[in-house]
């Protein structure tokens, strides 16, 4: 026997009670677990996409519709900027690297990325099978395209316009598929890559010169430079040095209709939207707790009434003042730390029945990933339940030993 | 051994009630005799500790109660001193065994399974030791209480009107039991009630 046994038998003696008290907390908590498991790991996932991009240069519009397009590659273009003027942009001493974009067609569903090969580096991409895409037309496949669309190496597929798999196709020019990228849990999984040649060459823009370049454009090697009926969707620019994050942009917004948009300001003011809703569940998952604290706190106190003669039997039996105190402080803490616990548990088990259910669009979000926060929502939890349990402690702490003996 | 003398006690707006000095020597059984009101309870649970002396002095076992420290009167009271009740207020949630358990516990003594199959053997309850406590008939609650009570091997038993509820037959049952467990063990007994009954058999008695 001991001051534990003694409390969880009086738990144990009320099951009904500590189940409900345990539920109450446990679903508080698991909303707030899967918040911050779902905002952590969202957060992670695009600060790990946007990385080492520091400015988006695409034509005039949206700036958050650019970095969706050319970075999560989840929205449309919002249009398409000429390529002397990318090439302007190039030429900038503050740029250190710039990765050319051309987007619009995909196949079934996944986008296909006309790019240099820097473009997957950023991402330290490395192959699975095959090869790289060179030679027009030449294809490679992020892993979950390749997984999602049944496409091997050595097949051959034709695109189709826009980001849905019915758009007209363009059926004149066959991609082929010469390699496929490992997974990396990044956006590059769902892309098919090619060269910006073969995009061109697939929309019927002007055959490449066979000729020897005078000056080849620095941008795309095959072409002149200063081609101004050539047209790409977009461009990633790394700066040189931090004096860019100054000069850069408004240099760029003057240029053509180019405007530049910065990957940390947009994603920041999306959160920041997306934020009110993350808000509100929070504070609803906030006032659940409280009401499990409540709860818990009436459920200690009612149980004082019932309880009194074996607090003041147990006090008969030798038991001091401060044992009493805190066994219900103990009941307290049991019941919250138990409630907490089934919480993480149950928000954790949450997350992995959305990225079961969701499949690949959820692919990077790891259930199992345990943060800090975890460890601070458990120990404020079990400071609450200490509270709660003060109460109903102070009063078992005062049990008039011989008043209710003697029944008067 | 109980010594008690100059006892008076005076419950705040109410009379104050004054009570004769008497002594109980070693292993000796007493009867605290008075009808409801008289004060019976209160001087037994001034004996047990369960209340603060507000004159005189009692002695329990040598020790003078007025000298404990609140935590010390805790811990005396678990060591040397059994309770019976006449409700016998046993805690629901545990099972008989863990009744007699917590008894040791409380009073910081090891806990002894020899001691509890004994105990409830001797009082013919073995058989209940897993039972839970809703499960008892009353007669075995009081017989577990009883258990509970000796468990620790106190020198001083206090039973307050352990019999009043209970027909003759069983009345006699349960104050035999008391008295025999007590002599088994050499503690001493001291019995309030208003029970007219046990006058022929504790014949020491203190009127109230």
């Amino acid at each position: 026997m001991n001051l534990f046994q003694l409390v969880w038998s009086y738990l144990r003696a009320r099951p009904l009670t500590t189940a409900l008290n345990i539920f109450l907390l446990a679903l508080g908590i698991s909303v707030i677990t899967v918040l911050l498991l779902f905002t952590n790991q969202v957060q992670e996932k695009v600060s790990s996409n946007a990385k080492g991009i520091d400015l988006v240069v695409g034509a005039k519009g949206s700036p958050l519709q650019l970095i969706l397009c050319s970075i999560f590659h989840l929205d449309f273009p919002t249009g398409n900027i000429k390529l002397s003027d990318a090439e302007k942009i190039v030429r900038h001493r503050l740029v250190k690297k710039a990765i050319p974009l051309a987007l619009g067609d995909s196949y079934g569903g996944y986008r296909i990325v006309g790019t240099t090969p820097e473009y997957p580096a950023l991402y330290g991409a490395a192959l699975e099978t095959g090869a790289w895409w060179e030679k027009d037309l030449e294809v490679t496949l992020g892993a979950v395209a390749a997984d999602r669309t049944g496409l091997r190496v050595g097949d051959t597929f034709t695109s189709a316009h826009g980001l849905t798999g019915d758009g007209h196709g363009h059926e004149l020019s066959q991609y082929v598929v010469v390699g496929i990228l490992q997974r990396s849990q990044k956006v590059i999984d769902n892309l098919l890559f090619t060269g910006i040649e073969s995009v061109w060459r697939v929309h019927e823009i002007g055959e490449a010169d066979s000729i020897t370049l005078l000056h080849p454009s620095t941008l795309v090697s095959t072409r002149e430079a200063g081609d101004s009926t050539l047209e790409i969707t977009s461009l990633l620019v790394q700066y040189r040095n931090p004096l860019a994050i100054l000069q850069l942009p408004r240099y760029v917004n003057n240029v053509g209709n180019l405007q530049a948009a910065s990957p940390a300001f947009e994603t920041a003011r999306l959160f920041s939207i997306l934020g009110v809703g993350v808000d509100v569940l929070r504070g609803f998952a906030l006032v659940l707790i409280l009401i499990s604290a409540v709860s818990i706190f009436i459920a200690l106190y009612n149980s004082l009434k019932e309880r009194k003669y074996d607090l003041a039997i147990m006090r008969s039996m030798g038991a001091g003042r401060r044992m009493l105190f805190l066994s219900m402080i103990m009941e307290g803490a049991v019941l919250t730390l138990l409630g907490s616990v089934a919480g993480l548990l149950m928000g954790h088990s949450a997350l992995y029945a959305f990225t079961f259910l969701a499949g690949d669009s959820a692919s990077g979000l790891d259930p199992l990933a345990f943060y800090p926060a975890e460890a601070v929502l458990l120990g404020a939890n079990l400071m609450l339940g200490i509270c709660c349990s003060l109460l109903p402690g102070i009063q078992a702490y005062r049990t008039d030993i011989h008043r209710v003996l003697a029944g008067n | 051994m109980i010594r008690v003398s100059g006892q008076a006690y005076q419950y705040p707006g109410s009379r104050r009630i004054a009570f004769q000095d008497f002594d109980i020597g070693a292993g000796a059984h007493g009867l605290l005799l008075g009808d409801s009101g008289s004060g019976k309870t209160t001087l037994l649970h001034l004996v047990g500790g369960l209340l603060r002396a507000q004159q005189g002095t009692i002695e329990v076992q040598g020790t003078d109660l007025a000298k404990l420290s609140e935590s010390r009167l805790d811990d005396f009271r678990g060591k040397h001193v059994g309770f019976v009740f006449q409700k016998n207020h046993l805690i629901t949630a545990l099972s008989v065994e863990k009744n007699l358990l917590v008894a040791p516990f409380f009073a910081g003594l090891p806990p002894d399974l020899v001691r509890v199959e004994e105990i409830l053997r001797s009082l013919g309850i073995e058989e209940q030791r897993h039972a839970r406590i809703r499960e008892l008939s009353h007669g075995q609650a009081q017989r577990v209480a009883i258990a509970r009570a000796l468990i620790n091997r106190p020198g001083v038993i206090l039973a307050d009107e352990p019999t009043s509820a209970l027909d003759d037959r069983n009345c006699e049952k349960v104050i035999r039991l008391l008295i025999d467990a007590s002599e088994k063990q050499g503690a001493t007994l001291l019995v309030a009630t208003h029970d007219q009954r046990l006058k022929k058999i504790i014949p020491h008695q203190i009127q109230l």
